[in-house]
């Protein structure tokens, strides 16, 4: 049991340290790369990082492109997914098994591969280039909540179904007003698992987002660290300010939640 | 109960199903099925961006994309990398992630607590996380000053036989805690009957952990080595940000990283779509070897 809890231990440190130093890295006027760097001295504090990589890129501006990038797919995910993922658990109709079948193969086709098709489509057909929709379309059901969805419909008792057919309501009103509230449980884990999808995404807002004041702050800063950063005084200290701000609500989000995210959630998922 | 007529017996009970998946449907078809055709389709074209609306020839040409992308040293050395990558990745990712997984799930102090700081890294972008690591792997970084004389000259990420390694572990660093979730809930199913059999037959902890732990979550180990190795072909944000774009001099590309040179930064989306299909087709098949040799004692 010692050995297991050292084990641990030391996991924990090698997986949290690079945070701390990225906090700590984030205060410091003059990067100090030395073994005495990863314990702040009051003398080397500063929020000028913060200042810097606010002129450079727009914080504000960046941070709503992310928002509303995320924002988008989970109100997608959210509407159309619970939709799908209700019909498939509930509703027995022609070409179900099809939609199933297809939902799981999607798993496994990595969404990179589809990148230059995706791109002279949404860009160059459609003409979608340096607009929140083109960011979004691709993202706009994940698939992985809608099988999340499914299974927390599969697992309420098929009275409560039968009863309410019976009545002759709607199936859109025993969705709506008996279904959805009895999953709220599922619908938190849904949009976190789709939070992070959007909020972290690089390549595709990045090919397809050109103007600045358009783009996600995953993008915005990447665009600093490659290129700016080489003329800043602190270039290191701006990075990692601005790697803080994009990282906080992420973090936050799931140590709040952390209940949430736990094995029995995915457990569903790994006995199919 | 509703009786099922005959047009009850074509559409399902419930023909408002369909309605309810239209969008869904629509979606996989738009973002995914005609987009993986479409990249095909590219591939055996002299295909090239053109003004919307444009009607221009574009010939058919059979494999000489292909061809093109084969003769191409980088591409053939972006996925010798992309190799080393997942032989360093995949690996480590099994062994880590079920031994963490292993001590977290005996009752031990402190678990909420390991448990999230696991997962921390896989939920933070990868964008911010590159900044800390560039920090710390720096020629004069903070690795290299608790290291001492033993730091690697050229460090890390500009030493063109350690900077794909260096990638390798970063993204197993990255991923690990969903690796571990995964096992969690599959250690959940390892029957407790197993453990005292094994303890009354005299095994000890170790013994018991590689007789009735290892093979109890063989199917997951399973699922693990294919997503680690599907995550790994799709490789891209940290050699283009880690190591500056791949390097040094293409020491550490991705097979990605070239498709998105090829494809859109030089405008060959012929050339890049090659690229996809062939990444595809060795995916597959890494995937179809992987099956057999880790889900073998699978009945």
């Amino acid at each position: 049991m010692k050995l297991k809890f050292v084990g641990l231990l030391i996991g924990a440190f090698v997986f949290l340290f690079p945070f701390y130093y990225m906090l700590i890295g984030s205060l410091q006027a003059e990067p100090d790369p030395s073994v005495g760097g990863a314990f702040p001295s009051p003398g080397n504090l500063t929020g000028h990082n913060y200042a810097e990589i606010n002129q450079s890129i727009h914080l504000g501006r960046s941070l709503l492109n992310s928002g509303i990038f995320t924002g988008g797919v989970i109100l997608g995910t959210l509407v159309f997914g619970v939709l799908a993922g209700y019909a498939l658990a509930r509703l027995q109709f022609r070409g179900r098994g099809l939609v199933f079948n297809l939902m799981l193969l999607i798993q496994v086709v990595p969404f990179q591969l589809l990148t230059i098709p995706l791109y002279v489509l949404i860009v160059r057909s459609y003409g979608l280039a340096d607009s929140y929709l083109g960011m979004i379309l691709p993202f706009l059901i994940n698939s992985t909540a809608v099988f999340v969805f499914r299974q927390y419909f599969l697992q309420l008792p098929a009275e409560l179904f039968d009863a309410a057919r019976i009545d002759g309501a709607s199936e859109l009103s025993i969705l709506w007003r008996i279904a959805v509230p009895l999953v709220r449980p599922a619908l938190l884990t849904g949009v976190l698992l789709t939070f992070i999808g959007p909020w972290n995404e690089f390549l595709w807002p990045f090919l397809i987002t050109k103007q600045q004041d358009l783009q996600p702050l995953a993008v915005s800063l990447s665009n600093y660290l490659t290129t700016v950063s080489a003329r800043a005084a602190n270039p290191f200290g701006a990075v990692l300010a601005g790697a803080c701000v994009l990282a906080a609500p992420a973090v936050t989000l799931f140590i709040v939640f952390q209940r949430r995210f736990i094995s029995t959630n995915l457990s569903s998922g790994v006995k199919g | 109960m509703r009786s099922r007529g005959p047009l009850g017996r074509i559409l399902g009970e419930h023909p408002v199903g369909t309605a309810f998946v239209t969008p869904y449907v629509v979606f996989l078809a738009a973002v995914f099925a005609y987009p993986l055709g479409f990249a095909v389709y590219m591939s055996f074209h002299d295909y090239f961006f053109a003004a919307p609306g444009a009607i221009v020839e574009r010939p058919f040409v059979g494999f000489d994309n292909y061809v093109t992308v084969l003769s191409d040293p980088a591409v053939r050395r972006a996925f010798g990398n992309v190799l080393v990558f997942l032989v360093i990745n995949v690996p480590l990712t099994v062994v880590l992630s079920l031994l963490l997984a292993n001590a977290l799930n005996a009752a031990i102090r402190w678990r909420t607590f390991f448990r999230v700081s696991y997962y921390v890294p896989y939920v933070t972008a990868s964008v911010a996380v590159v900044g800390v690591w560039l920090f710390l792997f720096n020629s004069n970084g903070l690795v290299n000053s608790v290291l001492g004389p033993l730091a690697p000259d050229p460090s890390w990420l500009v030493n063109s036989s350690l900077a794909m390694p260096t990638v390798a572990i970063y993204v197993t660093w990255k991923q690990l805690g969903f690796f571990i979730l995964l096992y969690l809930a599959a250690l959940q199913n390892v029957s407790k009957d197993l453990y005292e059999a094994a303890s009354m037959d005299g095994a000890g902890r170790w013994k018991s952990f590689l007789n009735v732990t290892v093979p109890g979550v063989r199917p997951a180990t399973t699922l693990v080595v294919l997503v680690a190795t599907v995550t790994g072909a799709n490789l891209f944000t940290e050699p283009y940000l880690l190591t500056g774009g791949g390097g040094p001099d293409g020491a550490s590309a991705s097979p990605v990283l070239i498709m998105y040179q090829r494809g859109i930064e030089q405008g060959n989306p012929d050339v890049g779509s090659a690229i996809g299909v062939l990444l595809v087709i060795g995916v597959l098949a890494l995937a179809l070897i992987e099956r057999r040799f880790v889900g073998r004692e699978e009945s």
